[in-house]
């Protein structure tokens, strides 16, 4: 009886109301988290997984030797490969293509690369502006490759004492 | 100065300057709408641990304007289905009596608009208009989800009408005037006189019924986005969705402006050293608007039901019973306290 | 002078077509809407004959509360219109006779001598508050009958609420005053239970420790 009465007074006096009201109230004035993306990042794991790049030897030469793997092993069947005999009768792609609206990002095929040729790097805010952007040609990755090259190699000796 | 402009008008003169007063009400009134959608975001956003917009203007400042432009470059889309004319019309119907209810609000003891006696009256009959703009828009969108909306909106805006009415009966048996300027006079004294001390019960059931009246959160369940989508403006897009806002924004200021001025002194000065400024009634109307979004911050939305007991089985009832409390307060020696 | 008839023949214009469309529109809520509109005008019209207590009550009431509940239940109905015009020319002939008299009636007791063209309303000198001469009156001269209407609404409301509320048997029915007021305490029960691992376990992980 008393704990009722004592209950209806709390209630009349927004007791709880109240205090749920001073919580919020200190958290007004508490440190914001919020991370300012472009000027501020957050740190990033070597093994992050990105935008793809195909890779090549320090002579120049392309790494990939278009034996299928990653076309096999992709799960959203996103990559497409086809490849004939070069003349010094090496087998090598004419096409590598990565459908990036199908991909997810799993990184089986970097898995399965038995040259390490084809790699997920780090940068992940690119965009297309039409329709066919994200459909990446192996021109297109292997100039990706070429550019992140320093990083790419950075992160997979970082990360080779795991594999 | 203003005599040569008196003598450019004629004739016409009482009308240019109604009008120009109009304006000098009106359009600080937008800004501080315009301002209040920037505040609310910043706010919650502070209050989540947030930063809120800060990428249009130094601070986020211009917001506001970004918001509006985009808003007016977009498509208003008329349902095929919908009644044209009346799902036009909601959105009028819903800010006409916001901005009209200002006519009567005093700002300083000589700087009003419309100095009418019955202006608390007034002020009571433009907000319960206000409903309609809800209630057509919800008919008229013929979607299922505007027309729920609409109806718990009615539902919900009827029922604390009443509590908010009797709150208000309270206030004005104290100061014995129906006119706003009177009422804020008769709180003269300092912190200690005005009405909020005396009138606790009531100040406080108001300004709750006055957050269910302009269905903010916690009482926001015509809009009820976890289940209703957006309520009554479910199918409103571009400009006549903004004007929905507004008048929403426009209500939250009118509310505060009532609160301020019936409950917590207007323009009076807390203490007696300091002078009466209209200064005071803005630091006033501001901290209880700020409440709105503190408000908002904090509850989690109310179930249907427990609203309509709110209303009717707590605030009224208690109401009734600090009207009659005053009544009797006012036969002995603590009448003092009211005057 | 010519302003103020100006603005009553204006607002006498759109009352009278205000109602007239609430019995001719086909649609209801149009009707509901169109009535709203009336009330609106009728409030002007008090408003020139500086009643403007009476006024903005009629808003307030009729306007505010009254049409909002009309209109939550009209906008709620299914209307077939066809049906609801079904035996309309057989009914022609006796709401015709109902509606003439009607309009006698009217026509005799406006003409009669209690309505006499009342002047136009006497200026007021300054400071002269209509709400507060009609709470005096009211409070005073008529004080009976005003109780008198005012209990009569209150049976009115008890007796409505009484000729309708049913509880059913098999109704779910939840009440959210005894929702409201649980505390976690009635739900959960704190328990307090010492941390307690298998022995086995305990010295396999000690097994581990270098």
């Amino acid at each position: 009886m008393l704990r009722k009465v004592k209950d209806v007074f709390s209630s009349l006096m927004l007791v709880e109301l109240l205090k749920g009201m001073a919580l919020t109230g200190r958290y007004f004035f508490a440190r914001k988290i919020t991370v300012q993306f472009p000027e501020e990042r957050t740190p990033m794991s070597p093994r992050f997984r990105g935008l793809h790049a195909l890779r090549r030897y320090p002579n120049g030469e392309e790494r990939c030797i278009a034996c299928k793997l990653c076309e096999a092993v992709c799960p959203a069947m996103a990559i497409t490969i086809e490849s004939e005999q070069r003349e010094d009768n090496t087998r090598r792609t004419t096409r590598y293509d990565i459908d990036l609206t199908k991909c997810i990002f799993c990184g089986m095929c970097e898995e399965s690369c038995p040259v390490d040729s084809i790699v997920e790097t780090r940068i992940f805010d690119y965009h297309g502006e039409q329709r066919g952007d994200l459909l990446y040609t192996k021109q297109m990755l292997l100039a990706v490759g070429d550019k992140y090259e320093a990083q790419i190699a950075a992160d997979r000796t970082e990360d080779a004492k795991f594999r | 100065m203003m005599e040569s402009l008196q003598a450019l008008f004629g004739s016409s003169w009482p009308v240019v300057w109604t009008l120009a007063k109009i304006v000098a009400i009106v359009l600080p009134l937008m800004i501080a709408i315009a301002y209040l959608t920037l505040a609310e975001r910043k706010v919650i956003g502070y209050m989540q641990v947030r930063i809120g917009p800060n990428r249009v203007g130094y601070f986020g400042l211009l917001q506001p304007l970004a918001d509006g432009i985009k808003l007016l470059m977009k498509e208003i889309i008329v349902p095929t289905a919908s009644n044209k004319g009346l799902f036009l019309l909601g959105p009028v119907l819903a800010i006409a009596p916001a901005f009209a209810a200002w006519a009567v609000v005093p700002f300083d003891a000589t700087l009003v608009l419309a100095d009418i006696d019955a202006g608390l009256l007034y002020i009571l009959a433009m907000t319960s208009v206000a409903v309609y703009g809800v209630i057509i828009a919800g008919w008229a969108s013929n979607s299922k989800y505007a027309f729920l909306g609409s109806l718990r909106s009615a539902a919900q805006i009827v029922s604390y009408e009443i509590a908010m009415g009797f709150a208000l009966v309270g206030v004005l048996m104290s100061a014995n005037s129906l006119n706003l300027g009177k009422i804020v006079t008769a709180q003269a004294g300092g912190f200690w006189h005005w009405y909020w001390l005396p009138l606790f019960p009531l100040f406080i059931v108001y300004f709750i019924s006055a957050v269910a009246e302009t269905n903010r959160a916690p009482f926001d369940v015509a809009e009820g986005e976890s289940e209703i989508v957006a309520g009554f403006h479910v199918e409103y897009s571009g400009m006549a969705f903004a004007v929905f806002f507004l008048a929403e924004y426009a209500n939250i200021w009118l509310v505060c402006m009532l609160a301020a001025l019936m409950f917590l002194g207007g323009w009076l000065s807390p203490v007696p050293f300091l002078p009466d400024s209209i200064l005071w009634l803005f630091l006033k109307v501001g901290f209880l608007v700020f409440c709105f979004l503190w408000f908002r911050a904090t509850f989690p939305r109310y179930r249907y039901d427990q609203i309509m007991r709110l209303g009717w089985k707590v605030f009224i009832p208690i109401t009734l019973v600090w009207i009659i409390v005053v009544g009797a307060m006012m036969q002995t020696p603590w009448a003092y306290l009211f005057h | 002078m010519i302003f103020q008839d100006f603005v009553f023949y204006t607002l006498a214009a759109i009352l009278l077509i205000a109602g007239l469309r609430v019995i001719t529109a086909r649609n209801p809520v149009h009707a509901a809407l169109f009535l709203v509109l009336a009330f609106f005008t009728a409030a002007g019209i008090w408003l020139l004959l500086e009643a403007e207590f009476l006024a903005i009550a009629l808003v307030l009431v009729y306007v505010g509360a009254v049409m909002v509940l009309f209109l939550f239940v009209v906008m709620m109905l299914d209307i077939n219109l066809d049906r609801l015009r079904e035996g309309f020319w057989s009914y022609l002939p006796i709401a015709a006779v109902v509606g003439v008299l009607m309009a006698v009636e009217m026509a005799l007791v406006l003409s009669g001598r209690y309505f006499i063209e009342a002047a136009a309303p006497v200026a007021k000198p300054a400071g002269y508050s209509n709400t507060a001469e009609l709470g005096r009156v009211l409070y005073t001269d008529y004080l009976l009958p005003f109780e008198l209407a005012a209990v009569l609404l209150l049976v009115a409301i008890v007796a409505a609420i009484a000729l309708t509320l049913r509880e059913r048997k098999d109704s779910k029915f939840i009440d959210p005053a005894a929702q409201v007021q649980v505390k976690r305490n009635d739900r959960v029960r704190m328990v307090s239970m010492p941390s307690y691992t298998e022995p086995e376990a305990e010295q396999a992980q000690q097994e581990l420790k270098p």
